[in-house]
């Protein structure tokens, strides 16, 4: 439903200046870069069709503030005070005064404005080198007046893309598992919500446990775990069409799945007679292959971004680790060896990481590991935790977190939250009801 | 209060807790051998005398000599019922990842499901089904609730 809105997009000025302003992502940034981000300029006939439209009283604004909280949660920009802002905004636009701008130590500022004609949003936007006095991007935006939220995340991806060399993940997805109820009795949906926290809305009833969900390449498709009839099987969602189906015709539990990077199959964990082997089936043509066959629990298996590899985990050894293999199920080979166990292992959209869980001394740690399994390196320790999913440009780490109860029974809570790949900027991630098993999409307009 | 008796009391507990290898740090309830349930708190039974669930210990499916004894129990009161069928039920503790837990919990329900086997009781009448760990009978972050949650539980199905 979300992806029939055309969006386009056009460069205004096709400019291309020499940017002084550059940010590093490669590191923790601890002196995030000063940024004004100037609301956006709206005429008064614009403010008044839109205002009776979105019910928003300035919608130039609206959208500055999503730019403005994207940029902040980043990590990587400091948005400034708008209060302290001298310069306004259509004017600002039009041909900001540096010396102004300087004085408050912005470095960058953002400008723009918004438009209503033919029943149609116009965003338009500008980013400045204030030290240089320059402008360094130009883009404008023409979508339905209903998609603002979204040109917010989009003018914040180019932001980002121009000032740090890599792509935003800010006009994107996630799907997860919201929670309610006792602990005992947990009531489970699977629910989806823009990067932000934003639009929230809910796929399931709640009627059957449901857990898992991931999304396949080009996020229409969803495959989760359904307890349906009280058969724990995998299924497949048509997020637009609403449409269900079961994904194959196991006499058994399956569950752990995820597509392939072309979204052609689905990989998933196979239980029977006390053991758990991969298989994958192609959704096609429902041809199912056998991918490991060992005694052991083999599960959560997640592919390479070539689809040439797989890892997973098993605890062949005795003990949960993590294990790669070609995707034929050839060339087993064993990449964790630390203390502890290992579990969730999912490879990054780079395809130099695998990020993982790892459970050591009654702690929980999210982590990532090269894919030979050297350089591990654990972002953050918890009571509990895990699940991790990339950001699409593999540079954050969504994952979920539960708190512990107390001897009255009281505490639990299941929260999302991100870190940055450098163990920095650790978040809440805004949720309207306890949630877990996040799955972040890829860009949606891309 | 008598103190000697106390004092008895604890150096038994301790002397117990000496011969077994895991239970020295964390137990003192006396409900758990090693970080096995051996309490009766949560169960529920199938009918007198028959307990309905086996604890294990962390990360295990092997059953313990009081869970074979359960199970003998059991076996004996479904032949004796042969219209009655069971869904065993595999259950996980929260301190292990949720897939894993799902394939642990089937594990589980199996290792009861073999056994009940052994003594003459038809594949046809038991079904399983995995809740790793999305249904623990106590909600507590604690190594006896955990202990407690850890567990395969026979439910009649008809």
């Amino acid at each position: 439903m979300f992806l029939r809105y055309i969006l386009i997009l056009f460069l205004l000025i096709p400019f291309n200046s020499f940017a002084l302003i550059e940010v590093d992502i490669t590191r923790g940034n601890l002196n995030p870069l000063p940024i004004a981000v100037s609301p956006l300029s709206l005429d008064s006939d614009s403010k008044s069709k839109l205002k009776t439209i979105l019910k928003k009283d300035d919608i130039g604004a609206q959208i500055s503030i999503v730019v403005e909280n994207n940029l902040k949660k980043s990590g990587l920009f400091n948005p400034l005070n708008k209060d302290s802002f001298l310069q306004k905004p259509d004017i600002a636009h039009f041909k900001p005064r540096f010396e102004d701008w300087a004085l408050i130590k912005a470095q960058a500022l953002i400008t723009g404005k918004v438009t209503f004609s033919d029943e149609k949003l116009r965003v338009e936007f500008r980013l400045w080198d204030v030290l240089a006095a320059k402008e360094i991007m130009a883009l404008a935006f023409t979508t339905v007046p209903s998609n603002w939220r979204r040109v917010g995340h989009i003018i914040t991806d180019k932001i980002y893309e121009r000032l740090t060399g890599e792509k935003g993940y800010f006009d994107t997805r996630i799907i997860y598992v919201s929670e309610e109820g006792p602990k005992i009795k947990r009531i489970k949906k699977l629910a989806i919500m823009d990067q932000d926290g934003f639009n929230t809305k809910y796929l399931t009833l709640g009627n059957e446990l449901v857990l898992t969900p991931r999304f396949n390449p080009t996020n229409q498709m969803v495959t989760y775990l359904s307890y349906f009839r009280n058969l724990p099987r995998v299924y497949l969602l048509d997020i637009e069409t609403g449409i269900q189906e079961v994904v194959g015709d196991f006499p058994g539990m399956t569950f752990a799945p995820r597509f392939s990077p072309d979204g052609k199959k689905i990989i998933m964990s196979f239980a029977k007679d006390g053991n758990s082997d991969i298989y994958t089936m192609e959704l096609e043509n429902r041809i199912v292959e056998r991918i490991t066959n060992h005694p052991s629990i083999d599960t959560s298996p997640s592919y390479s971004p070539d689809g040439k590899y797989i890892c997973f985990n098993s605890d062949r050894s005795g003990y949960q680790q993590i294990y790669i293999m070609k995707s034929d199920g050839s060339n087993v080979k064993r990449i964790s060896f630390g203390k502890g166990l290992y579990g969730t292992p999912v490879w990054s959209p780079r395809g130099d990481l695998i990020a993982f869980t790892k459970l050591h001394k009654g702690k929980f740690y999210i982590g990532v590991m090269r894919t030979n399994g050297k350089g591990e390196r654990l972002l953050t320790e918890n009571f509990y935790q895990e699940a991790p999913s990339w950001s699409p440009n593999g540079r954050v780490l969504i994952f979920y977190r539960e708190t512990k109860t107390d001897d009255k029974g009281e505490g639990f809570s299941a929260k999302l939250w991100s870190i940055d790949l450098t163990g920095y900027n650790e978040r809440l991630v805004n949720t309207e009801t306890d949630a877990s098993d996040p799955s972040w999409s890829s860009l949606l307009s891309d | 209060m008598n103190l000697n008796k106390i004092f008895k009391n604890a150096l038994l507990l301790a002397l117990a807790c000496l011969a077994l290898s895991a239970c020295a740090k964390k137990v003192s309830t006396g409900q758990m051998q090693g970080d096995v349930y051996t309490g009766t708190d949560t169960v529920e039974y199938l009918a007198s005398g028959v307990p309905d669930r086996v604890f294990f210990a962390t990360n295990e499916s092997v059953l313990t000599t009081k869970s074979r004894e359960t199970l003998r129990k059991q076996a004996a009161w479904l032949r004796k019922n042969s219209n009655i069928n069971i869904v065993i039920e595999g259950h996980a503790d929260e301190r292990g990842t949720r897939e894993y837990n799902l394939a642990l919990g089937e594990r589980r329900a199996n290792a009861a499901k073999d056994y009940l086997m052994t003594y003459g009781i038809s594949a046809d009448r038991i079904s399983v089904i995995s809740y790793g760990k999305e249904r623990p009978v106590d909600s507590g972050s604690n190594p006896l609730s955990w202990s407690k949650n850890r567990r395969s539980v026979s439910v009649k199905a008809n």
